[in-house]
This record gives C-alpha cells, structure tokens and sequence, in this order.
C-alpha cells in the first residue's frame, strides 16, 4: 500500500486551488542498477480528480514525471465545504485515493 | 538569497566612467537578475509542495508507533527540552546529555532512544549503508522533528565544557585540509562570495543568514528525490572533498554540526527545506 497524498484545497475568488503531493518512486524503466541490470518501469499512469463524487479532471501520466511528484489545478465552481478526491493509478496497478475538504 | 560581494572602492576617474555607463543603460541593467536570484525563485516555486511534508508525515507516524524489539515509541525520548518535548529542540541541538555523558546530535540522540526505549542496536544501524534498513526512518524522524521547529531561531548552548570542547574540535575539523584535492570545508565555505557554478556558497563560519547553510537542513533534495538529514548531507560533502566519510553519528560529524550551529546562532531554520 502506498503511503497517503497530501492534499490542499482552497478556495481563491470563484475556484478551488488544489495542490496534491503524491508519494511514488516514478520509476522511467531507463534507470540500472549498481548490478548493471535495468530497473523496470513504475510510474502512476492514471489519475483523476473528483469535486463531491463527480469527475472533474482526467490525466493520463508517463514515465518522464518527476519522483514524489506534485499535481495543482483549480476547479471553477467549487466552495468551501466540497470534498475533493484524487485518485492514481499506477503501472503495478497499485491504486490510492485521499480526501481533503476545500477550505 | 542576496549576492554578497565584497565592498569595492572606485577611484574617482573610474568612478565618474561607470556612472556614465550606468547612465546610458541604466533600464536593462536594472532589470537583470543575478543568477541567485534565479535560484531562489525556483527554491521559492518548489516550497510550494516540497515533499518533504511527506516525510514529515512519516516521521510523525513512526515517532508515535510501537517498534522495535521492545515495542516501545519514541515518546518518551528526551531531545533536550525534556522526554516527549519536540517542539523547539531541533534549534538547539547538538548539545550535551547528562544521561549519556556526550554532545548528541539529534540523530544520535534518537539513536540513544531507539536503543534504550525501543530495543534496537544501534551500533548496528549505524554501520548501515543511507537508504538501507532503519536510515530511511532515522531520516524521516528527523524531517518531523527539524519541522517542528520551523520558523525557530538557532540557538545552541554552550555552557558545558563538553560543548566548548566540542566546538574546538569541529572547528579543527572544518579547517582541516587534506585527501587527494587537499581541501577542507572551509575551502568552499570560508569566503562569504564563494560559489559552485551559480550556486552561492554559504560562509559557515559566521551566520549567513535565515534559512541558509546550517538552518536549511535537513532537506528535499530534488536531484536525489530523497530528503537528506544533516548527517547524510555531511557526507555528500566528504564524498565531494574525496574524503573516508568520518562514520554515521560519529564525534567529528557531530563536532562539526556543534561549529555550524553554534555559528548559525540567531538564524531563522527553514528545515526540512527543498534543494536542487
């Protein structure tokens, strides 16, 4: 199980600033090890964002994006009170969702 | 980060000759931006989600969980503020324990507390590759701790003839030249305008300000994509000066964090901090 995401959000005029920090090694598969041998690829390939249950934002991630990475959209319309959820999916199909409250 | 040049004296002829440059391209020349500028924008750009709030979240955890062959949390640890106090030690450690009778460093003093609290052998983890085995928590334990000081001012104390002792002999070690390049810490931080490539060196002989040398770390390191402890970062620097690394938790690393910090008095810790 993958350790939990941090995530931000607040409101700033009519949206929602989100910021989310994941914790994933975000393995390219370009990398060898100190034994010469290629490390294989494992990287989040999928994630999604939802304001109270309904799919705001859909991406699709590749192996170029950075370890630990950091994600921050906004989402028109949203107040104070909603829950966000991000949700990842990654290469080992290995998932995790968190929640956080707009504030 | 504000570039520190030396003062420079013009002669008056010189003087009236740059005024006039200065005047015919005084808007461009305004609107540059040194490269430690640039830096510090990207350092400010990246704060915004260091993730080393991830490792903070971690170390909290495993400070409060059972472990070890005792089963035992690290509540109970004494960083210098009193068992179970957090708050505020980060910025006044190393100093001396009476219980153990030496200057400690904040990872050697969870060292001691792993041992007598939980069980563990630290005589073992110490002899443990970083990245490998306990190091990670010991890491991660002290991203939490050093966080739960941020925005505190450097203040070790100096009272105890150990802590003097130990600040002379950190500082031997700071001056000490040697190894294939014949280098020594002070080579790069014993200037206050040193830099390497476009990175501003700090002088760690005095205070260089909030936020900067000693009250920087631990910190994420981006190119690594590992946050790194004081101890860790001491040995990049032993490694980058071709140096044997002085061993995990030893008395001259912690010597050398007594010189630092007692140096780095009154500035403003930003740990844990992100790093390129």
């Amino acid at each position: 199980m993958a350790d939990p995401m941090k995530i931000r959000a607040q409101m700033s005029g009519d949206k929602a600033n989100v910021r989310v920090l994941m914790s994933h090694e975000m393995e390219t598969g370009q990398r060898k090890d100190s034994s010469g041998k290629v490390i294989p690829a494992w990287f989040i390939q999928e994630v999604s964002a939802a304001l109270n249950g309904k799919v705001v934002m859909t991406a699709q991630w590749g192996p170029s994006v950075s370890k630990n990475p950091f994600l921050q959209f906004a989402i028109k319309g949203a107040k104070a009170g909603d829950k966000v959820a991000v949700s990842w999916k990654d290469t080992k199909g290995d998932t995790r969702t968190d929640e956080a409250t707009v504030s | 980060m504000p570039a520190a040049l030396p003062p420079r004296r013009h002669r008056p002829v010189a003087l009236t000759l740059s005024t006039a440059l200065l005047a015919a391209s005084a808007g461009p020349v305004l609107a540059q931006k040194t490269a430690a500028d640039g830096i510090a924008e990207y350092r400010a750009m990246l704060a915004d989600g260091n993730p080393a709030e991830l490792f903070e979240a971690k170390g909290e955890d495993l400070w409060k969980k059972k472990r070890g062959p005792k089963n035992a949390s690290l509540e109970a640890c004494d960083l210098g503020k009193g068992p179970g106090v957090v708050k505020g030690a980060w910025v006044e450690l190393p100093r001396y324990f009476s219980d153990t009778k030496r200057v400690q460093d904040l990872e050697s003093r969870l060292l001691t507390c792993m041992e007598t609290l939980q069980g563990f052998n630290a005589a073992e983890i110490v002899k443990q590759p970083f990245g490998k085995g306990e190091m990670p928590n010991l890491e991660a334990l002290s991203a939490w701790i050093s966080a739960e000081s941020r925005e505190l001012r450097f203040n070790l104390p100096q009272r105890h003839p150990e802590e003097k002792r130990l600040y002379e002999l950190g500082k031997r070690a700071f001056f000490y030249r040697g190894g294939p390049m014949d280098f020594s810490c002070a080579t790069c931080h014993g200037q206050p305008d040193k830099r390497i490539r476009l990175q501003d060196l700090p002088d760690l002989r005095s205070n260089p300000g909030d936020g900067v040398g000693f009250a920087a770390w631990p910190a994420y390191r981006v190119s690594a994509g590992e946050l790194w402890s004081m101890q860790h970062r001491l040995n990049d620097c032993y490694r980058q000066q071709r140096f044997p690394y002085p061993g995990y938790a030893s008395e001259a690393t912690i010597a050398l964090g007594v010189y630092m910090g007692v140096n780095a008095k009154g500035a403003l810790s930003i740990a844990p901090a992100i790093k390129r």
